[in-house]
Protein backbone atom coordinates (compact mmCIF):
# COMPACT_ATOMS: atom_id res chain seq x y z
CA UNK A 1 0.00 0.00 0.00
CA UNK A 2 0.89 3.64 -1.19
CA UNK A 3 -0.47 6.69 -0.07
CA UNK A 4 -0.84 9.37 -2.86
CA UNK A 5 -1.93 12.78 -1.82
CA UNK A 6 -3.08 10.88 1.31
CA UNK A 7 -5.38 8.90 -0.68
CA UNK A 8 -4.14 5.04 -0.52
CA UNK A 9 -3.30 3.07 -3.05
CA UNK A 10 -2.53 -0.67 -3.65
CA UNK A 11 1.50 -1.04 -4.04
CA UNK A 12 3.09 -2.72 -7.43
CA UNK A 13 6.40 -3.28 -7.60
CA UNK A 14 9.13 -1.39 -10.24
CA UNK A 15 6.69 1.68 -10.58
CA UNK A 16 8.45 4.97 -11.23
CA UNK A 17 6.50 8.23 -9.75
CA UNK A 18 6.00 9.74 -12.76
CA UNK A 19 4.74 6.62 -14.33
CA UNK A 20 1.71 7.17 -11.24
CA UNK A 21 1.73 10.84 -11.99
CA UNK A 22 1.02 9.67 -15.67
CA UNK A 23 -2.06 8.01 -14.38
CA UNK A 24 -3.14 11.35 -11.81
CA UNK A 25 -1.98 13.38 -12.41
CA UNK A 26 -0.43 14.53 -15.68
CA UNK A 27 0.88 18.27 -14.95
CA UNK A 28 2.16 17.54 -11.84
CA UNK A 29 5.77 19.04 -11.89
CA UNK A 30 7.14 18.57 -8.57
CA UNK A 31 6.92 14.78 -6.66
CA UNK A 32 7.24 14.75 -3.34
CA UNK A 33 7.87 11.13 -1.69
CA UNK A 34 8.31 10.62 2.31
CA UNK A 35 8.50 14.49 2.42
CA UNK A 36 11.61 14.95 0.31
CA UNK A 37 12.06 16.13 -3.16
CA UNK A 38 13.00 13.30 -5.72
CA UNK A 39 13.46 13.31 -9.14
CA UNK A 40 10.61 11.82 -11.70
CA UNK A 41 12.42 8.06 -12.53
CA UNK A 42 12.30 7.28 -8.48
CA UNK A 43 11.03 4.10 -8.36
CA UNK A 44 8.62 3.79 -5.32
CA UNK A 45 8.63 1.11 -2.52
CA UNK A 46 5.90 -0.06 -0.40
CA UNK A 47 4.64 1.88 2.28
CA UNK A 48 5.65 5.20 0.30
CA UNK A 49 4.10 8.57 1.07
CA UNK A 50 3.76 10.36 -2.57
CA UNK A 51 2.73 14.22 -3.16
CA UNK A 52 2.29 14.92 -6.83
CA UNK A 53 1.88 18.90 -6.93
CA UNK A 54 1.74 21.06 -9.68
CA UNK A 55 3.48 24.63 -8.61
CA UNK A 56 1.72 26.97 -7.28
CA UNK A 57 -1.81 25.65 -8.34
CA UNK A 58 -4.03 25.56 -5.29
CA UNK A 59 -5.38 22.17 -3.38
CA UNK A 60 -8.85 21.65 -3.85
CA UNK A 61 -11.09 21.75 -0.73
CA UNK A 62 -10.90 17.55 -0.86
CA UNK A 63 -7.11 17.74 -0.79
CA UNK A 64 -7.13 20.42 1.70
CA UNK A 65 -9.11 18.45 3.68
CA UNK A 66 -7.43 15.25 3.50
CA UNK A 67 -4.09 16.97 4.54
CA UNK A 68 -5.19 18.54 7.33
CA UNK A 69 -7.12 15.23 8.66
CA UNK A 70 -3.72 12.64 8.03
CA UNK A 71 -2.11 15.92 10.06
CA UNK A 72 -3.93 15.68 12.90
CA UNK A 73 -4.72 13.33 15.70
CA UNK A 74 -7.70 11.36 14.95
CA UNK A 75 -10.99 12.58 16.24
CA UNK A 76 -9.34 16.46 15.72
CA UNK A 77 -10.25 17.80 12.35
CA UNK A 78 -14.63 16.96 12.55
CA UNK A 79 -14.34 19.07 15.72
CA UNK A 80 -12.21 22.50 14.73
CA UNK A 81 -14.03 22.14 11.37
CA UNK A 82 -17.82 22.51 12.76
CA UNK A 83 -16.39 24.94 15.64
CA UNK A 84 -16.68 28.68 15.80
CA UNK A 85 -14.82 30.99 17.28
CA UNK A 86 -14.96 35.05 17.74
CA UNK A 87 -12.03 37.31 17.79
CA UNK A 88 -12.76 40.38 19.20
CA UNK A 89 -9.68 43.29 18.31
CA UNK A 90 -7.55 42.25 15.31
CA UNK A 91 -4.03 43.54 16.93
CA UNK A 92 -0.92 41.37 17.81
CA UNK A 93 -2.91 39.10 19.71
CA UNK A 94 -6.15 39.17 16.91
CA UNK A 95 -4.61 38.43 13.98
CA UNK A 96 -2.28 35.70 15.23
CA UNK A 97 -5.04 34.05 17.09
CA UNK A 98 -6.77 34.22 14.17
CA UNK A 99 -3.59 32.96 11.81
CA UNK A 100 -3.04 29.89 14.52
CA UNK A 101 -6.62 29.31 14.01
CA UNK A 102 -7.08 29.46 10.58
CA UNK A 103 -4.00 26.81 10.03
CA UNK A 104 -5.52 24.39 12.64
CA UNK A 105 -8.68 24.32 10.58
CA UNK A 106 -11.20 25.88 12.80
CA UNK A 107 -14.20 26.23 9.99
CA UNK A 108 -15.68 29.46 10.99
CA UNK A 109 -14.15 32.34 12.32
CA UNK A 110 -15.66 35.71 13.21
CA UNK A 111 -13.32 38.49 13.40
CA UNK A 112 -13.93 42.34 14.77
CA UNK A 113 -12.14 45.65 14.48
CA UNK A 114 -13.01 48.97 13.67
CA UNK A 115 -8.97 49.89 12.70
CA UNK A 116 -6.72 50.24 9.83
CA UNK A 117 -3.54 48.79 9.31
CA UNK A 118 -0.68 51.07 9.90
CA UNK A 119 2.90 51.20 9.74
CA UNK A 120 3.11 51.09 13.42
CA UNK A 121 1.13 47.50 13.64
CA UNK A 122 3.98 45.69 11.14
CA UNK A 123 6.38 44.77 14.36
CA UNK A 124 4.21 42.38 15.53
CA UNK A 125 0.61 41.92 13.34
CA UNK A 126 -0.15 39.61 10.77
CA UNK A 127 -0.52 41.96 8.14
CA UNK A 128 2.05 42.91 5.31
CA UNK A 129 3.51 46.59 4.44
CA UNK A 130 1.31 46.51 0.77
CA UNK A 131 -2.14 46.16 3.31
CA UNK A 132 -0.98 50.15 5.46
CA UNK A 133 -4.23 51.78 4.90
CA UNK A 134 -6.68 48.44 4.68
CA UNK A 135 -9.40 47.33 7.26
CA UNK A 136 -8.38 45.36 9.68
CA UNK A 137 -10.91 43.25 8.82
CA UNK A 138 -10.32 42.94 5.02
CA UNK A 139 -6.45 42.84 5.10
CA UNK A 140 -6.68 39.75 7.86
CA UNK A 141 -9.74 38.23 5.75
CA UNK A 142 -7.38 37.72 2.86
CA UNK A 143 -4.03 36.35 4.69
CA UNK A 144 -6.60 33.99 6.08
CA UNK A 145 -7.84 33.40 2.61
CA UNK A 146 -4.10 32.54 1.46
CA UNK A 147 -3.69 30.41 4.56
CA UNK A 148 -6.94 28.04 3.75
CA UNK A 149 -9.88 29.34 1.36
CA UNK A 150 -12.31 26.68 2.43
CA UNK A 151 -13.01 28.34 6.00
CA UNK A 152 -15.67 30.78 6.62
CA UNK A 153 -14.65 34.17 7.87
CA UNK A 154 -16.93 36.75 9.04
CA UNK A 155 -16.26 40.06 10.14
CA UNK A 156 -18.05 42.90 12.01
CA UNK A 157 -16.68 46.58 11.34
CA UNK A 158 -16.97 48.50 13.92
CA UNK A 159 -16.21 49.50 18.21
CA UNK A 160 -17.55 47.16 19.85
CA UNK A 161 -19.02 47.59 23.77
CA UNK A 162 -19.93 46.12 26.96
CA UNK A 163 -23.47 45.69 25.82
CA UNK A 164 -22.86 44.97 22.16
CA UNK A 165 -20.29 41.84 22.88
CA UNK A 166 -22.83 39.30 24.14
CA UNK A 167 -25.17 39.78 20.93
CA UNK A 168 -22.70 39.79 18.56
CA UNK A 169 -20.82 36.72 19.78
CA UNK A 170 -23.83 34.59 21.20
CA UNK A 171 -23.86 31.78 18.51
CA UNK A 172 -19.92 31.16 18.86
CA UNK A 173 -18.40 28.16 20.86
CA UNK A 174 -15.73 30.29 21.94
CA UNK A 175 -14.74 33.86 22.41
CA UNK A 176 -10.97 35.57 22.20
CA UNK A 177 -10.89 38.84 23.77
CA UNK A 178 -7.59 40.36 22.06
CA UNK A 179 -8.21 43.87 22.24
CA UNK A 180 -5.53 46.53 23.35
CA UNK A 181 -7.27 48.70 26.03
CA UNK A 182 -7.57 47.24 29.48
CA UNK A 183 -11.02 49.34 30.02
CA UNK A 184 -12.08 46.62 27.26
CA UNK A 185 -10.38 43.42 28.76
CA UNK A 186 -12.40 44.32 31.81
CA UNK A 187 -15.46 44.86 29.78
CA UNK A 188 -14.82 41.53 27.84
CA UNK A 189 -14.25 39.69 31.68
CA UNK A 190 -17.16 41.21 33.00
CA UNK A 191 -19.26 39.77 29.47
CA UNK A 192 -17.78 36.12 30.30
CA UNK A 193 -18.24 36.03 33.67
CA UNK A 194 -22.09 37.91 33.61
CA UNK A 195 -24.14 37.21 30.44
CA UNK A 196 -22.22 34.96 28.07
CA UNK A 197 -21.84 32.72 31.81
CA UNK A 198 -21.30 29.13 30.03
CA UNK A 199 -19.39 29.78 26.50
CA UNK A 200 -16.04 29.16 25.81
CA UNK A 201 -13.51 32.55 27.00
CA UNK A 202 -9.82 33.32 26.63
CA UNK A 203 -8.61 36.87 27.68
CA UNK A 204 -5.46 38.32 27.94
CA UNK A 205 -3.27 40.88 29.95
CA UNK A 206 0.65 41.74 30.69
CA UNK A 207 2.02 40.36 26.83
CA UNK A 208 4.19 43.69 26.61
CA UNK A 209 8.07 44.12 26.83
CA UNK A 210 10.79 41.47 26.56
CA UNK A 211 10.85 40.22 30.35
CA UNK A 212 11.00 36.42 30.18
CA UNK A 213 8.42 34.53 28.28
CA UNK A 214 8.15 31.95 31.09
CA UNK A 215 5.87 34.47 33.58
CA UNK A 216 3.33 34.23 30.61
CA UNK A 217 0.82 31.66 31.71
CA UNK A 218 -3.06 30.37 31.01
CA UNK A 219 -4.98 30.93 34.19
CA UNK A 220 -8.07 29.11 34.45
CA UNK A 221 -10.76 32.15 36.27
CA UNK A 222 -13.69 29.87 36.02
CA UNK A 223 -14.93 26.89 34.36
CA UNK A 224 -14.69 27.67 30.43
CA UNK A 225 -13.14 30.71 31.60
CA UNK A 226 -9.01 31.29 31.15
CA UNK A 227 -7.18 34.44 31.22
CA UNK A 228 -3.54 34.41 29.39
CA UNK A 229 -0.71 36.95 30.47
CA UNK A 230 2.02 37.76 33.44
CA UNK A 231 -0.68 40.21 34.99
CA UNK A 232 1.53 42.75 35.25
CA UNK A 233 3.80 43.94 32.34
CA UNK A 234 1.34 46.75 30.34
CA UNK A 235 2.48 48.50 27.35
CA UNK A 236 3.45 52.01 28.11
CA UNK A 237 6.65 54.58 26.82
CA UNK A 238 9.60 52.76 26.91
CA UNK A 239 7.79 49.34 27.13
CA UNK A 240 6.79 48.56 23.79
CA UNK A 241 4.42 45.50 22.65
CA UNK A 242 6.79 43.44 20.58
CA UNK A 243 6.55 40.45 18.42
CA UNK A 244 7.60 37.15 20.70
CA UNK A 245 5.86 37.73 23.99
CA UNK A 246 2.75 39.52 21.88
CA UNK A 247 3.22 35.83 20.39
CA UNK A 248 3.46 33.90 23.23
CA UNK A 249 0.59 35.26 24.63
CA UNK A 250 -1.32 34.78 21.79
CA UNK A 251 -0.49 31.21 20.83
CA UNK A 252 -1.57 30.20 24.46
CA UNK A 253 -4.77 31.96 23.24
CA UNK A 254 -5.20 29.75 20.30
CA UNK A 255 -4.11 26.77 22.39
CA UNK A 256 -5.83 27.22 24.63
CA UNK A 257 -9.31 27.85 22.51
CA UNK A 258 -8.20 24.65 21.10
CA UNK A 259 -8.03 22.45 23.94
CA UNK A 260 -12.11 24.16 24.54
CA UNK A 261 -12.97 23.16 21.18
CA UNK A 262 -11.69 19.80 21.47
CA UNK A 263 -13.61 19.50 25.25
CA UNK A 264 -10.32 18.91 27.21
CA UNK A 265 -11.40 19.34 31.03
CA UNK B 1 -15.23 44.94 59.77
CA UNK B 2 -13.68 41.99 57.53
CA UNK B 3 -13.85 40.67 54.36
CA UNK B 4 -12.33 38.44 52.09
CA UNK B 5 -10.39 39.69 48.81
CA UNK B 6 -9.65 37.05 46.47
CA UNK B 7 -9.25 34.43 49.12
CA UNK B 8 -7.41 36.61 51.78
CA UNK B 9 -9.28 38.35 54.94
CA UNK B 10 -8.44 41.63 54.84
CA UNK B 11 -9.41 44.33 57.41
CA UNK B 12 -11.20 47.36 56.25
CA UNK B 13 -13.58 50.39 57.41
CA UNK B 14 -17.67 49.76 57.65
CA UNK B 15 -19.37 50.81 54.61
CA UNK B 16 -16.38 50.65 52.66
CA UNK B 17 -17.85 50.71 48.98
CA UNK B 18 -16.12 48.24 45.95
CA UNK B 19 -14.71 52.05 44.20
CA UNK B 20 -12.78 52.71 47.08
CA UNK B 21 -11.56 49.66 47.98
CA UNK B 22 -10.01 49.80 44.58
CA UNK B 23 -8.39 53.16 44.53
CA UNK B 24 -6.98 52.51 48.11
CA UNK B 25 -5.33 49.20 46.06
CA UNK B 26 -4.21 51.78 44.10
CA UNK B 27 -5.36 50.83 40.76
CA UNK B 28 -7.97 52.01 38.23
CA UNK B 29 -11.36 50.70 38.96
CA UNK B 30 -12.20 50.87 35.09
CA UNK B 31 -9.50 48.08 34.28
CA UNK B 32 -10.26 45.91 37.35
CA UNK B 33 -13.43 43.25 37.27
CA UNK B 34 -14.95 42.47 40.19
CA UNK B 35 -17.46 40.14 41.57
CA UNK B 36 -19.24 40.04 44.99
CA UNK B 37 -20.24 37.15 46.49
CA UNK B 38 -20.34 35.42 43.16
CA UNK B 39 -21.96 38.00 41.38
CA UNK B 40 -20.99 40.05 39.00
CA UNK B 41 -20.50 44.08 40.16
CA UNK B 42 -21.39 46.18 36.86
CA UNK B 43 -18.88 49.43 36.63
CA UNK B 44 -20.99 51.95 36.91
CA UNK B 45 -22.00 50.35 40.65
CA UNK B 46 -18.51 50.42 41.67
CA UNK B 47 -19.34 53.99 44.17
CA UNK B 48 -22.36 52.79 45.10
CA UNK B 49 -21.92 49.24 46.11
CA UNK B 50 -21.08 49.09 49.75
CA UNK B 51 -19.21 46.02 51.22
CA UNK B 52 -20.34 44.22 54.59
CA UNK B 53 -19.11 42.19 56.71
CA UNK B 54 -18.05 38.79 55.34
CA UNK B 55 -18.51 39.66 52.30
CA UNK B 56 -16.12 37.85 49.37
CA UNK B 57 -15.11 39.68 46.86
CA UNK B 58 -12.68 38.47 43.63
CA UNK B 59 -11.09 40.93 41.87
CA UNK B 60 -9.13 40.55 38.47
CA UNK B 61 -6.79 43.34 37.39
CA UNK B 62 -6.34 44.22 33.87
CA UNK B 63 -2.86 46.05 31.95
CA UNK B 64 -3.04 47.15 28.18
CA UNK B 65 -1.24 45.66 25.51
CA UNK B 66 -2.45 43.47 22.41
Amino acid sequence: MIHVNEVPRQFKPGLKISDLAGEIKPDADLFIVNGHPVSPSLVLEDGDSCWLIRKGEKPSAEELERLLYARHTPGVHEKVKNASVGIMGLGGLGSLVAVALARVGVGHLLLADFDLVEPSNLNRQQYFIDQIGEKKIDALKDNLARINPYLLIETIDGILTEESIPLLFNEVDVLAECFDGAEMKAAAMRCALGPLAGKGFVGASGLAGYEDCNMIRTMKIRERVYLVGDNETAARPGRGLMAPRVGVAAHHQANQILRLLLGVP
Amino acid sequence: MKIVCNGKEKEVRDGLTIEELIVDLELNPDTVVAECNGAIVLRPDYPDRQLSEGSVLELIRFVGGG
